[in-house]
């Protein structure tokens, strides 16, 4: 069931970690763009939910020799070992979370969804929330939505789509133009844009013309792991395959990057 | 033990035929009560049911668009068109019918009251939307106009031939037009355009194999038409 007009792509990213400064506009740029609820307390953090989520991260080494690096994550997209055997996605009971083979993107349909949690469970990166209430947006706040995603309701996961409406409004002026295929720039993330340090690219992880197939390097051989010896992706050995990928010239950041025992070896890709 | 009379009395051997006989009438009885209400519920679940589940709303001003179709050039397009990004236009804003209605044209009342109440105070008609969908449905007219080339009346029948705005069904429960169900309470389908529900986009979009790339379904992928 192979779609004939255009190329399989694999929307990707790639964050530079040297360059991030943990300022967190790309949480705030997402939870604008997706309609992010948030509650009057925001204190217990177990309870928000933030598509993308800036982590900290330490060498845990005493001063002078303390070091601290910040993490954006999104959802990281997995592939898996083979086509869309994602954590999440081969668990789902609902298909309420699904692989689109065309675009790698990891859907999530929230009227689908009946909120059991197994993906939440399933989900190594915690990319993953549930909406325990129902959103309640404070004063005129509800005009400011936006209309091209659509809110969630008490009872359903939510996690990052890509923006993947920005591709959809994308494609409808390709339409017009008479195009098939997007532009690298056409279809870009709000946290991509928001990025005052221009610490994350995004793009399609097939195409060699795009910057994040150039500075990932993805080996096709390895399920796409990276070629470029500063790059690392989360919890790699697990295999997830993921589409998220991370740039860092520090040693302890990149096996932090894969959650290495200190009795363990070097990271996998070295 | 020994005191004890014979269980089996003659009157005995007697009740077993006449239980028989008031059970076969109570048995008539019960299925005939079955088929009362049967029919009973069938009526309240095809008529009853339905005329509850909707109720009736007029469009704020009736329009004609047999009228309209006639004095305009380009056909649908002329009100109706995608824009230059790629969006739809939709149901036009005051703006396109002032360019016409400044002031009355016709001799029809609704037309008068259409320029009294709205133009003059230029104030946008709050139109229902027959084909409005959920707001988790993402639709592109692009899509479907230019590139799969298809015409208006496919997905929204002959409104273009109307002369006045058809009634606005709204589901009581839903909040969601009664053309998103369609009019067949059994949804039963003739034309179409009966239709707006999310099994008639998939069904037109296996048969046209439209981005059929799916992983757990091997059918449509989510993300081509939900946000």
């Amino acid at each position: 069931m192979k779609h004939v007009d255009s190329k399989a792509k694999k929307y990707g990213m790639v964050i530079d970690l040297d360059k991030c400064t943990g300022c967190g506009t790309c949480m705030v740029a997402c939870m604008a763009e997706n309609n992010v609820p948030f509650k009057k307390d925001e204190t217990d953090k177990r309870l928000s939910i933030t598509w993308m989520r800036v982590f900290k991260l330490t060498n845990g080494k005493p001063y002078p020799d303390n070091e601290i690096c910040y993490l954006p994550r999104p959802c990281q997209h997995c592939e898996g070992q083979h086509t869309g055997h994602s954590p999440c996605v081969s668990v789902c009971p609902a298909t309420a979370t699904d692989y689109d083979s065309e675009t790698g993107i990891v859907s999530q349909i929230y009227t689908r969804c009946f909120g059991c949690r197994y993906c939440m469970g399933a989900c190594p990166y915690h990319a993953r929330y549930f909406n325990w209430w129902d959103p309640v947006w404070p004063g005129e706040m509800e005009k400011y939505l936006n209309p091209d995603v659509s809110p969630r309701m008490r009872g359903v996961v939510e996690k990052c789509s890509f923006c993947y409406h920005r591709a959809q409004l994308a494609m409808e002026k390709a339409h017009v133009e008479g195009r098939k295929e997007l532009k690298e720039k056409e279809y870009q993330t709000a946290c991509t844009q928001a990025c005052p340090a221009g610490a994350i690219v995004f793009g399609d992880l097939n195409n060699p013309e795009h910057e994040v197939h150039q500075v990932a390097q993805p080996d096709p051989h390895h399920h796409g792991r990276p070629k470029n010896p500063n790059a690392f992706r989360l919890l790699e050995r697990l295999g997830t395959n993921t589409k998220v990928y991370y740039l860092s010239s520090r040693e302890w950041v990149r096996r932090a990057g894969d959650n290495y025992l200190d009795s363990e070896g070097s990271a996998s890709h070295e | 033990m020994s005191h004890s009379s014979d269980p089996v009395s003659p009157e005995g051997n007697e009740s077993p035929a006449a239980t028989s006989d008031t059970e076969s009438k109570d048995g008539a009885v019960i299925i005939l009560f079955f088929i009362i209400g049967l029919a009973a519920s069938m009526v309240v679940g095809w008529v009853v049911f339905p005329t509850l589940l909707y109720s009736k709303k007029y469009q704020p001003v009736s329009f004609n668009h047999t009228l309209h179709v006639k004095e305009v050039e380009n056909g649908c397009q002329s009100c109706h068109f995608l824009r230059k990004d790629g969006t739809f236009s939709g149901i036009p804003t005051l703006n396109s019918c002032k360019s016409c209605h400044e002031s009355v044209q016709g001799e029809t009342e609704e037309e008068a009251r259409f320029v009294s109440q709205y133009v003059d105070r230029n104030r946008e008609v709050p139109w229902l939307i027959y084909s409005r969908q959920p707001d988790c449905v993402f639709f592109s007219h692009a899509a479907h106009i230019v590139t799969a080339k298809m015409d208006c009346v496919t997905c929204h029948g002959h409104i273009g031939e109307s002369d006045r705005s058809p009634v606005y069904e709204v589901n009581r429960i839903t909040g969601y037009s009664r053309n998103i169900w369609g009019k067949s309470i059994a949804g039963i389908k003739h034309n179409s355009w009966d239709r707006m529900k999310m099994d008639d986009c998939s069904a037109c979009h296996v048969r046209e194999n439209v981005r059929q790339t799916s992983v757990q379904t091997e059918k449509g992928g989510c993300f081509v038409c939900h946000k």
